[in-house]
């Protein structure tokens, strides 16, 4: 059962830090331990650099998952229209950057996070979609 | 906002207190080499122990101040990196290897001393 919860547009520099904030607050929420609270928060922020860097302009999008009886988590999504990767292999390789930074973002996101997909379509834009669940 | 550097003795100590924002990160790089160009400081301790988040372009910054400052004769130590920064840092894939830390801000000054010979 997935409850539609906050989103956070991603325009500015300094939504990179209320994205994480956020981020960081709801899985605090959840019931998340503070190594959790910073793997989520650290996604958070590579996912949102990722869109204000190369896309100008997306969103942020966290839902906490509640299947009953069963398990908690995070859901994030981090969608834009920009202008999508042409090789996504590539970008999913450790130390691979276009930006001049460590290219640890995304395959970094995939270690922090539990399941991660990624949909992209060249000028089109990027959807990522990511979930930390409560252990 | 800019983060504040102390001068002590031939030593700077900077304790980061607030969330780095990039501009932040990136004056604070500008501010401490331009800092131990002025006083000629030989050493730098950065404390992070209020530091709930490191992530990739934040650790880039102080991994590149660090060498910057070698570059000018000045040695950095990072102190007091909180457990869950040390973990997210390994998922991410950022080991810093080369980068000098010490446990706390007394920690990183006794580093300093011994190295440094002061």
């Amino acid at each position: 059962m997935m409850n539609p919860q906050s989103c956070v547009k991603i325009q500015k520099e300094w939504d990179i830090v209320g994205a994480r904030q956020l981020g960081r607050e709801l899985a605090k929420e959840i019931g998340f331990g503070t190594v959790d609270q910073a793997r989520i928060a650290t996604a958070i922020s590579e996912l949102a650099r990722n869109i204000y860097l190369y896309a100008n302009h997306g969103e942020i999008r966290y839902e906490i998952i509640q299947v009953p009886e069963h398990k908690a988590g995070l859901c994030l999504i981090a969608e834009d229209e920009g202008p999508g990767i042409s090789d996504i292999s590539q970008v999913m390789k450790d130390g691979y950057t276009t930006s001049g930074g460590l290219g640890a973002g995304l395959p970094g996101v995939k270690r922090l996070m539990d399941e991660f997909e990624i949909h992209t379509e060249v000028e089109r834009g990027t959807r990522i979609r990511t979930i930390k669940w409560l252990r | 906002m800019r983060i504040p550097i102390l001068k002590l003795n031939n030593y700077l100590l900077i304790s980061i207190q607030t969330e780095l924002d990039d501009q932040t990160a990136i004056q604070f790089q500008e501010d401490l080499l331009d800092e131990i160009y002025k006083t000629e400081s030989t050493g730098v301790v950065i404390d992070l122990t209020s530091v709930e988040i490191i992530d990739s372009f934040i650790a880039k910054v102080l991994g590149d101040v660090v060498t910057m400052s070698g570059l000018m004769g000045a040695k950095v130590v990072l102190t007091g990196i909180q457990p869950a920064v040390a973990i997210t840092l390994i998922d991410l894939g950022i080991n810093m290897q080369d980068v000098p830390t010490a446990l706390d801000l007394e920690q990183g000054l006794i580093k300093l001393h011994q190295e440094l010979g002061v």
